[in-house]
């Protein structure tokens, strides 16, 4: 062979393998070790599993596509954290499936909203019409959601797989107990207080660290 | 990070420079016989592939990519465990950010606090950080104007549900104010025709025309002794008690609406207002500023 390189030009299969390496490096190193951190795999200690009105609200919250103009995703930078609160980690969202960070900030911030000081009533005249609280808003109004009832259909199933795939830790009687709920005091609970119930749980776990 | 992990990734960095290097050199070697030969012997359409190494330029710029990288897994944490002898760290850089920040505004914030509300509404300054952290804080209920809403109070008309004096406000930033007014129709008597009647009577207090029209002046003549259960918030007279937040019901300012229907609502549903509180999330000098622009709001200063 002439040409050294002229092997691997003239090669496909060979150029396909080599570049697979090549490629294969950045994952390698960047991404699979990930798999087996603390920081990435071990949840916080202060967070708690959704109750069953909170992870409806999540499906909500993921329906509506409010993730995408919203993040929940607080970067280590001051500007933020003075206006959102503590900056986001890692063991936060372990139990998070899919992660709910978004990409792009139409409206604020929502990794902390539970921790800032707004009312539920303020968040249910909020999500019926936006513009009659912050007249500057361009978020859509949602009336629809305080007449809808939730649709508890899937959220046994929901919670099992959460808790057998994921790894939530969810107690069989914690479970019973999400079920009995939804019977009696959630009986009535429409979309609305699904919603706000998970906008509410949201921060939570970062409190401490937010004060 | 575990010692396979942090090696796991600092072999992989390794081999992946080295190759890098690896190829560059291998590449760059060229035999005379080699280089003899014009062309590759490619030719398309007449045109014709030269055999000839990498340009110099790139050659160089390669070579500088690759002792860039050298340095800055030197400097910098990239070498599995190995934190780079710089010591960055992102947690790092965001503490070190807000302690410079922490050290140039603290002094400004104690020099504020020294200022009486009254006073600091007279530092331009001062009501322009004010201004700042109202808009982060307090425009979501009570608007960017400060204007309010429908049952966020209006901060800008001198108009006070809690008092306006500056401490008055601190308490309410800090401290908070639950207003909560309960379903009066069972009290004056349960019908919806009672009802209307109070609400009259109530629209009556800041529009005394009302009473010109037959109709009402029967309807106020009607409520009016029933006022008495309302009296023990509002007052006899109507005006309000600021130490229960109760609103003055003789002024044109209507948190819920001046309309029939929303007066009519209140005395049927009753209402319940929530100032949340902010002690925990700002420092009492940041809130001495709140105030501060608060009150220059409907004290403006002298010219």
């Amino acid at each position: 062979m002439s040409n050294a390189h002229e092997r691997v030009e003239k090669n496909v299969g060979l150029m396909i393998v080599l570049t697979l390496i090549a490629v294969s490096f950045g994952g390698l190193a960047e991404i699979v070790p990930l798999f087996w951190q603390k920081a990435t795999t071990e949840p916080l200690e202060s967070l708690e599993p959704y109750t069953a009105l909170e992870m409806e609200g999540r499906d909500i919250y993921i329906r509506e596509g409010c993730h995408v103009c919203h993040t929940q995703m607080v970067r280590p930078l001051r500007a933020e954290t003075e206006r959102y609160g503590a900056y986001s980690v890692a063991g936060e969202d372990v139990w998070e499936h899919p992660f709910l960070w978004g990409s792009k900030r139409t409206g604020p911030d929502l990794a902390r909203v539970g921790l800032r000081p707004i009312t539920e009533q303020w968040h249910r005249e909020h999500l019926r019409d936006p513009r009659q609280v912050v007249p500057e808003s361009n978020m859509p109004a949602y009336p629809w959601l305080q007449e809808t009832p939730v649709d508890w259909s899937d959220t046994e199933r929901t919670l099992q797989l959460f808790k057998d795939t994921f790894g939530v830790p969810y107690s069989e009687q914690d479970i019973t107990e999400q079920l009995n709920k939804i019977e009696g005091e959630w009986a009535d609970a429409t979309e609305e207080d699904a919603l706000v119930a998970y906008l509410l749980s949201l921060g939570q776990e970062r409190k401490e660290a937010s004060q | 990070m575990s010692d396979f992990w942090s090696w796991f990734i600092i072999i992989i960095v390794a081999i992946n420079l080295l190759g890098c290097a690896g190829l560059l050199l291998w590449n760059n070697q060229i035999s005379p016989e080699e280089a003899a030969k014009e062309t590759t012997g490619h030719s398309f359409d007449g045109i014709q592939e030269r055999n000839a190494p990498l340009p110099r330029w790139w050659l160089f710029l390669f070579i500088g990519t690759l002792i860039f990288a050298c340095i800055y897994l030197a400097l910098y944490p990239g070498l599995g465990k190995f934190e780079g002898l710089l010591g960055w760290s992102s947690s790092g850089q965001y503490e070190k950010e807000v302690t410079l920040v922490a050290r140039q505004t603290d002094p400004l914030f104690e020099e504020f606090a020294k200022v009486p509300v009254e006073e600091l509404i007279e530092y331009p300054e001062a009501l322009a950080v004010g201004g700042r952290l109202f808009a982060n804080n307090c425009a979501i209920c009570h608007g960017s104007d400060a204007r309010g809403a429908k049952g966020y109070p209006n901060l800008a008309d001198n108009d006070w549900l809690y008092g306006g004096e500056p401490k008055q406000i601190i308490t309410s930033i800090a401290q908070g104010r639950t207003g909560m007014m309960p379903p009066m129709a069972a009290a004056i008597g349960n019908t919806d025709q009672a009802v209307r009647d109070m609400a009259i009577y109530v629209q009556s207090l800041s529009r005394p025309d009302l009473a010109r029209d037959a109709q009402k002046a029967a309807a106020i003549e009607r409520a009016k002794p029933k006022f008495a259960v309302c009296a023990a918030c509002h007052g006899q007279d109507g005006k309000g008690i600021q130490a229960m937040g109760a609103p003055n019901l003789t002024d044109t300012t209507w948190l819920y609406g001046p309309r029939l229907e929303d007066i009519e609502t209140t005395i049927h549903e009753g209402r319940k207002g929530e100032m949340p509180k902010h002690e925990n999330l700002l420092s009492d000098e940041k809130i001495h500023v709140i105030a501060a622009y608060v009150y220059s709001l409907s004290h403006k200063p002298a010219p």
